[in-house]
């Protein structure tokens, strides 16, 4: 009898769903608010990555022998050091440059968002993921289609804008819309620093409350949510991307 | 994940450098550069706390391959079925394997060891018959947790792979084994195994080295791993870089020497042209 009691209150306290309604004692608004803040650091990150990435591929095939060496080393540390330890390093040494270079101009010290920061760190670890994607991308292009722009006398800039990037983009779009989906999930590393992302929200609504597994799985359908709806936006933008192309099988 | 993805994301063999065209006038030059910063902080930056931690760091590093080569071949073996019975399995098979590897492709990696280790752990003490178990021991300690998310994890991402090697064996070569009277058994353990791994080798090297890019996140469950012992001598000696520094390097070597390592059996298995 009382270990029925005792599973029956183990049920209980699994499923409480008050636990998550958006208003004060509940903490779903908290974790939608975690939400959206590692929305925010993704996009962030996941654009500043793609400068970064746009440039970087263009300096390792293009560039002089310094230029590709120096980001060979910056790709190969990213891709062979783990990303927890980079995001502790870039979040510590970053803050720190910025603090020591405003009071060498004599602005003191600021304190720097952990927004600012965790976009600032996302996007050094996603440039050089984008870096290699869209290199390999711009290899696949035809040599033949870039030769031929340059011989009608366009300038580099203008190769680059109307052949390079269009044609390489289908090349490009499945490994960056992989890369999109990483972002998403690196965020949550974040919350190793204490930036209030979903993950840490969850964490601390579920040490609050004690109920763990509730607030984890909804953290869990929050997480796969967006990356199912991405996954929709990005079947649409492969099949846009590849028109013209042909169907293989 | 595509191979190429995989190769965006992590250190793998085609990256080493080879040896005839390395040493150029600009790469000394760099070299050099380099060895002046390393021992500019070698000189200006604080190691005194290094040789006490020694140990201690043998033995995170220690832990950390030990997480890593078994959850590896722990995942790898739970990877075959999964991508075997998302290529020729019955329907509702090939539905949960997929449902399986969309959940935990789709979410965070450190929610899933936050999960099992806070959640789970949280609700086995509830139950008298799971206490009263053998397990028990076991299920109180961390490193139990971090191993079934790392080997859930790699089992999710490496059953994709296994998915599309199995997929990409040539028809022609199982419709050869049945005409030679193999039996389903011996066909898939004579030809489609073999040639689905050596089909996967690539991606699943790749897979390896982001798998030891994600065995730090079990020092956050309290598993004492290398990360684990970088964070106590932060803790205790109040340095920011100089630990995390080391941690970079260790890592960096780490994943040179699995590389290599790589690189070697790659050249031993013998390819057929290009």
């Amino acid at each position: 009898m009382q270990k029925e009691h005792e599973v029956a209150m183990a049920a209980d306290s699994i499923i409480n769903w008050s636990l998550l309604s958006l208003s004060a004692p509940g903490w779903g608004g908290v974790l939608l608010q975690g939400f959206f803040n590692s929305i925010q650091i993704a996009v962030g990150g996941y654009a500043l990555g793609l400068l970064l990435g746009v440039g970087g591929a263009f300096g390792k095939l293009y560039g002089g022998p310094v230029t590709r060496d120096l980001l060979e080393c910056y790709t190969t540390i990213v891709r062979a050091v783990p990303e927890l330890v980079l995001i502790l390093l870039l979040y510590y040494a970053g803050t720190d440059l910025l603090n020591q270079l405003l009071g060498a101009v004599g602005f003191g010290t600021v304190d720097i968002s952990g927004l600012i920061a965790g976009i600032f760190v996302i996007g050094v670890v996603q440039g050089a993921y984008s870096t290699e994607v869209l290199r390999g991308a711009i290899k696949a292009v035809p040599a033949g289609q870039i030769e031929a722009a340059r011989a009608y006398g366009m300038s580099p800039g203008k190769v680059l804008r109307r052949v390079t990037l269009p044609a390489m983009l289908p090349y490009a779009i499945p490994g960056l819309a992989n890369l999109w989906l990483i972002a998403t999930k690196d965020t949550a590393l974040l919350a190793v620093v204490g930036f209030s992302e979903l993950t840490l929200m969850t964490r601390q609504a579920a040490g609050a409350t004690k109920a763990y597994l509730l607030f984890f799985c909804a953290a869990g359908a929050l997480y796969l949510a967006l990356t199912l709806v991405s996954n929709i936006f990005i079947g649409a933008l492969e099949k846009h991307a590849r028109r013209g192309f042909v169907e293989q099988r | 994940m595509t191979d190429e993805t995989t190769h965006a994301l992590a250190f793998t063999p085609e990256d080493l450098p080879n040896g005839k065209s390395f040493l150029k006038p600009h790469r000394v030059a760099l070299i050099l550069i380099a060895v002046a910063v390393i021992v500019a902080v070698a000189v200006l930056m604080r190691w005194d706390w290094l040789p006490r931690y020694l140990p201690r760091l043998g033995w995170g590093i220690l832990v950390s391959m030990v997480m890593l080569f078994s959850t590896s071949i722990l995942g790898f073996l739970f990877a075959v079925p999964l991508g075997l019975v998302q290529v020729t399995g019955p329907w509702y098979l090939k539905g949960l394997a997929r449902i399986f590897c969309t959940i935990i492709r789709g979410t965070p990696l450190l929610l899933q060891l936050w999960l099992l280790y806070y959640g789970l752990g949280s609700l086995f003490p509830q139950f008298p018959a799971i206490r009263q178990s053998f397990l028990w021991p076991y299920l109180r300690e961390a490193w139990p947790y971090g191993v079934a998310a790392l080997t859930i994890s790699f089992a999710a991402y490496e059953g994709e792979v296994m998915r599309g090697a199995f997929a990409g064996v040539p028809a022609g070569e199982l419709e050869a084994a049945r005409a030679y009277g193999m039996s389903r058994w011996t066909m898939f353990r004579r030809i489609w195994l073999p040639r689905a791994i050596h089909r996967a080798l690539p991606t699943l090297n790749g897979e390896t080295v982001l798998q030891l890019k994600s065995t730090p996140l079990v020092a956050t469950i309290t598993v004492v791993d290398v990360y684990a012992v970088i964070s106590k001598v932060r803790q205790e000696t109040f340095l920011t870089y100089e630990p995390l520094l080391l941690l970079a390097l260790i890592y960096l070597c780490l994943t040179g020497i699995l590389v290599v390592a790589f690189r070697y059996f790659e050249n031993r298995i013998p390819t057929r042209g290009a």
